[in-house]
């Protein structure tokens, strides 16, 4: 029954019952109230999207598909789409290779200054986003660098290796080392134990790396915003909609598209998550 | 384990001439993290550390209409803090908009710290299954795109919102209310609203940390609820409490989405001027010089911070 601090003790007893008290007091009241807090926002843009009324206020007027229909046949929305599929695709892999190396490095290796190193590789997660964007763009005016989605694409890298270091680190913490030993000692090489040890044991953690540095690039619009070429990406473009009323419900058709897809995923990874650990427990325990 | 080793390592079939550079790498363990480590880091200072240096080279220089004068000056300097010394013709209002900056997203930090310790809190100690779950839960509607949150709350806080016209349907005014959008009080609730998972995470994991036993003994020996927390479990979340603070309070102030969208002409914060520098006013070396400010604004509010914090703590002790 009890699982925590108190799962050696022999007898029956369980303090911690006293100490958690009961489960659903005014505290579950006050958890509920809080998700319906930062539920009730977004789910305004499923409402709207399906309300016959160019405005988005209220009253709500009547059912259509007509903003799903507006949507499917813009070319601007469907461009822009297609550019952040394509740098988020290149930023997932990117940045989950990155954080990789990093993070087999952190986990694997002693050397000095390595928590100085994690700092460093962690310090996007903590500048503001403005600095970084702006001090891109100087950087590649002053190289003579044109602004496109490969100037999007590094600053989406940057700001991603932090979030898939963090992930494949307490990854790569959850499953022994020894058994890379194992292989190493059995004569094969480290590039071949990579391959056939580490990444089969990691790829929950790889898996969710990628998924949330393809989502985190995917949203992502200051960086975006300064580091825009002629193309841009989903998040300028819903920007650049904002000021055009007759084009919002299409947008917000499509953002309840994606908060669709995404729900989704999560839900994948989610599942994913469970498999790893069910199949990867009883070797490394 | 070693002896599994030993075994299988003793017929030693290294036989291969390994050049000096090998040898290096397999005699330190550090040459070989390092070289792991070197292309993630290769990225960090070419995508990171280069272009920040840039940056700040571009606040020394003079921006002369669409070319950038490139001798040295102060003069950006000057005029984004020239106010504080009285310098002659230095305008007061990018100072006035960095406090104003501070202020609301001090207001933002302390406001999702308040919100997210109690469900933190219920998350670490009621929760006892799927705990995951929950967590998934707090973090599906930041998965939205950021502007269309954003934009959620102009629906509801706006003219014809739900606020307005749920009271107006109620029958309580009979106008709708104007103060709600368009402040720097909405600008507070809906950053408030767009960071509250990150302020939660942090702090569950802190509380997740501390070891029960404790709190059975303070319970043994006496101490109610109240003395409990305010004894134990409060001073052990405390470094979540921080790294919460942190991760709201420093992206927050040079936000400029949300003070664009919902903060009208009152609610501009200093993260709007920046950008209209590299904008429509067209003078990068002075936005430069502007976005170094308001960096070291924000390390010596945090330096102070958390000198105050270990003041704090080492009384405690």
């Amino acid at each position: 029954m009890s699982t925590r601090a108190d799962a050696g003790q022999p007898v029956e007893y369980s303090p911690s019952k006293v100490v958690e008290g009961n489960r659903y007091g005014w505290l579950f009241v006050y958890a509920v109230l809080y998700i319906a807090f930062l539920y009730v926002p977004p789910l305004f843009l499923p409402l709207f999207s399906f309300n016959d009324s160019i405005y988005v206020a209220f009253p709500i007027k009547g059912f259509t598909f007509e903003w799903y229909r507006q949507m499917a046949k813009s070319t601007g929305l469907l461009d822009a789409l297609y550019n952040s599929l394509k740098v988020g695709a290149v930023v997932c892999l990117a940045s989950t290779l990155f954080g990789m190396l990093a993070a087999k490095a952190m986990t694997r290796y002693t050397m000095p200054g390595k928590g100085p190193m994690a700092s460093f590789i962690m310090l996007p997660l903590v500048v503001p986003g403005i600095i970084l964007g702006i001090a891109l763009l100087v950087l590649t005016n002053q190289v003579g660098l044109e602004l496109s989605l490969f100037t999007i694409g590094v600053s989406h890298v940057l700001i991603c290796v932090p979030f898939g270091m963090l992930v494949l680190i307490s990854r790569l913490e959850g499953f022994d080392k020894s058994l890379e030993e194992a292989s190493l000692d059995l004569g094969v090489n480290a590039w071949k134990t990579f391959w056939r040890v580490t990444v089969p044991l990691a790829l929950p953690g790889i898996i969710a790396s990628i998924m949330l540095t393809f989502l985190i690039s995917f949203d992502e619009f200051i960086l975006a915003f300064f580091l825009a070429g002629n193309e841009v990406t989903l998040p300028i473009y819903i920007w650049s909609q904002l000021r055009f009323p007759a084009k919002l419900p299409s947008v917000l058709a499509l953002g309840t598209l994606i908060l669709t897809v995404t729900m989704v995923l999560v839900a994948v990874a989610e599942w994913i998550r469970r498999r790893g650990t069910a199949t990867t427990k009883p070797t490394a325990g | 384990m070693a002896d599994r080793a030993g075994v299988l390592t003793s017929p030693a079939p290294i036989v291969r001439q390994d050049s000096r550079i090998q040898r290096f790498f397999l005699r330190h363990e550090w040459a070989r993290g390092y070289a792991l480590l070197s292309p993630t880091l290769a990225v960090m200072v070419l995508a990171m550390c280069l272009p920040v240096f840039m940056l700040a080279a571009h606040s020394f220089w003079t921006q002369n209409y669409l070319t950038i004068d490139e001798t040295f000056t102060l003069a950006n300097y000057e005029q984004a803090l020239g106010w504080l010394w009285g310098a002659e013709g230095a305008k007061p209002i990018y100072i006035r908009l960095l406090w104003k900056s501070m202020q609301i997203s001090f207001g933002v930090t302390v406001t999702t710290l308040i919100l997210a310790y109690p469900f933190a809190y219920f998350l670490a100690f009621k929760v006892r299954r799927n705990k995951n779950l929950w967590i998934i839960l707090i973090s599906v509607p930041f998965l939205t795109s950021y502007l269309l949150r954003v934009f959620t709350w102009k629906i509801i806080l706006g003219f014809n919102g739900v606020i307005n016209s749920g009271l107006m349907s109620l029958g309580i005014i009979s106008e709708p209310l104007e103060f709600l959008l368009y402040n720097p009080t909405a600008v507070l609730i809906v950053l408030a609203h767009a960071w509250a998972a990150f302020a939660i995470l942090p702090i569950y994991v802190s509380l997740e940390k501390i070891d029960r036993s404790l709190l059975e003994a303070a319970t043994d020996l006496g101490d109610g609820p109240f003395r409990r927390f305010w004894r134990i479990t409060w001073p052990l979340s405390v470094p979540g409490v921080i790294a919460s603070g942190l991760l709201v309070f420093i992206p927050t102030v040079g936000d400029y989405v949300t003070p664009k969208l919902v903060g009208g002409t009152e609610g501009i914060m200093i993260g709007n001027i920046i950008q209209s520098q590299f904008g429509k006013a067209n003078n990068w070396p002075l936005g430069s010089a502007l976005s170094i400010v308001m960096a070291i604004a924000i390390t010596i509010v945090v330096l102070i911070f958390l000198y105050v914090m270990s003041l704090g703590r080492v009384r405690a002790k």
